[in-house]
């Protein structure tokens, strides 16, 4: 069982709704009741042999006291507080929040959510509306007629002694536009029609989608395994956007690919043999580093986290390792190794990490980057960056540890000598 | 040979209701409806004014003004731009091109002529 951000103050809440002081449940757990108090205060990792006998003297299951989705829950209210910064919602009691109002705590997550939604739906339809060429086509072509309308109209009223074949040319003119102006009404009408239907509206990232899906099935996907990808095609139909839907056949594509360059059983083989060296199985597979990194984040149960970047830094895959939070909006944290990485192509970049909060914890990260030219030697130079995130939870003496975050924004580290911007937070979870 | 306009638009019906109407006022029009020979025709008539389309199926408005402007012969021709696209940036645009007036689509036609006649100090 997992100890979460909140393990410790839900703890605190259950034993004061049974009426327990402290010293009574630790007699009870058979710990001290100092030690408890630690744990209370989120100050102590508590072993899943302690937080059961927790549970079973204060009558409950474990899961109740270690929800997975606690640190889920944190970093959204870490977020919902960082778009609001001048509401000076109180960061430093987040957790306490959390875990003494937890209906108040989900509806605030869920309505920063909606929120943010909401906004990205605007900046959507304002970009359609800016950019969109068809809708711009669509639009010039209207204009256009309708000037033709309005000068022919406009002749054909104010001139009195207007010769006949000059009246029969500008009554077929605004007859010719009347026509295009119909047309052009239609088309625009069926246009904006398509773009409802689809409810292609930006409301959720793309990418957000696809791994909200991803994350439902476990990040495993046993139909590509097996050769039946067409099986998943119900389920990609069922994602909101069309972009959405082109992400999730790209990213069969590339488990299909990886699939076949790495088949599960002898991956499985080879990676009792070696650990999770992307190096030693790559050699042993023929194949280049990124499709082991994929292959071990992505197999049935894994722990191992992965992000991958363009050239740009822009993160095109995200899936998180407990503990290790992941930019939902906005930019990464500049001193993750997998930027380092992408400004060294082929070369391997290893860092012990550490993450900050109560929440946080030590990671093993592994991270490589590949350069391709597409269109031949003249370029341009695409890349594309991975970085392999492993739980370590043992600190290693002869390399220090780097001190990372999620972003800028809801990072507590206030020392950074890479801050972009000031952070909504105290120091207190360094 | 009296007062010279050079119109050039893609849009027949819109081109002959504007010829229409110069011509009516006196205006000797000579249309073409696309821009790639336009520097060259302005530089032949020397016409009074240009009316130029931002919009153009071979080359864009803005190019060709940028053509004219950029000719000694032509530099000091007004021109009139009208375009479908009214947003301030396309004004800004033909603006810093060298753009004298800049008229959006649908207009008024004696909205264009009085324009012709302040353009070419005859209103």
């Amino acid at each position: 069982m997992p100890m979460t951000a909140l393990t410790g103050t839900r703890l605190r809440e259950r034993r004061l709704a049974a009426g327990l002081r402290q010293s009574d449940l630790a007699d009870r757990a058979g710990i001290s009741p100092s030690y408890l108090n630690l744990i209370e205060h989120n100050r102590r990792n508590v072993t899943p042999e302690v937080l059961a006998r927790l549970a079973t003297a204060l009558g409950i299951e474990p899961q109740a006291l270690a929800e997975a989705s606690a640190g889920a829950l944190l970093d959204d209210l870490r977020s919902a507080a960082a778009a609001l910064p001048g509401a000076e919602a109180e960061v430093a009691r987040l957790e306490e929040f959390a875990g003494r109002f937890p209906g108040w705590a989900g509806l605030t997550a869920a309505l920063h959510g909606r929120a943010a939604g909401l906004e990205r739906a605007v900046a959507a339809l304002n970009d359609r509306l800016s950019h969109d060429p068809h809708l711009s086509a669509a639009l010039h072509e209207l204009l256009s007629a309708l000037a033709g309308v309005r000068a022919t109209a406009s002749i054909l009223a104010e001139t009195p002694d207007l010769a006949a074949d000059w009246q029969a040319r500008f009554h077929r003119n605004l007859y010719q536009d009347s026509e295009r102006l119909a047309t052009g009404a239609e088309a625009l009408v069926a246009y904006l029609d398509r773009s409802d239907a689809a409810a292609d509206d930006g409301a959720t990232a793309p990418q957000d989608e696809v791994e909200t899906w991803l994350a439902a099935r476990g990040w495993h996907l046993p139909e590509v395994e097996q050769g039946r990808a067409e099986d998943l095609e119900a389920d990609i139909a069922a994602l909101a956007s069309a972009a959405a839907r082109s992400l999730a056949q790209a990213h069969l594509v590339q488990v299909a690919a990886d699939a076949e360059a790495l088949p599960l059983a002898a991956f499985a083989q080879a990676l009792a043999e070696t650990g999770p060296d992307p190096a030693a199985l790559a050699a042993r597979f023929g194949c280049g580093l990124l499709a082991p990194m994929r292959r071990l984040a992505l197999l049935p149960g894994a722990a191992a986290g992965l992000v991958t970047c363009d050239a740009s830094g822009t993160l095109l895959f995200r899936k998180p390792a407990q503990g290790f939070a992941l930019p939902r909006f906005g930019a990464a944290c500049p001193l993750w190794p997998l930027y380092a990485a992408l400004g060294r192509p082929g070369t391997p970049v290893e860092a012990q990490v550490a993450t900050p909060g109560p929440g946080g914890g030590l990671f093993r990260c592994l991270a490589f980057a590949e350069s391709r030219l597409p269109l031949g030697f003249s370029g341009p130079e695409l890349r594309l960056a991975a970085m392999l995130i492993l739980p370590d939870p043992a600190p290693r003496a002869a390399r220090p540890v780097l001190a990372v975050g999620t972003t800028c924004r809801i990072c507590p580290r206030g020392d950074c000598p890479a801050r972009r911007e000031p952070s909504i937070l105290g120091e207190t979870a360094r | 040979m009296g007062r010279q306009v050079l119109l050039i638009e893609d849009e027949p019906n819109i081109a002959e209701a504007i010829g229409f109407i110069l011509s009516r006022d006196g205006w000797v029009v000579t249309h073409l409806a696309t821009g790639r020979e336009a520097a060259a025709t302005a530089r032949r008539l020397l016409p009074d004014l240009v009316i130029l389309d931002h919009m153009l199926p071979d080359v864009s408005g803005l190019e060709v003004l940028g053509a004219l402007r950029g000719d000694p012969a032509t530099a000091a021709v007004p021109v009139l731009m009208l375009t479908a696209k009214g947003q301030p940036r396309d004004r800004e645009a033909a603006a810093r091109a060298g753009a004298d007036r800049f008229m959006s689509k649908p207009f008024a036609n004696a909205e264009i002529l009085a324009e012709v006649r302040a353009l070419t100090g005859r209103g």
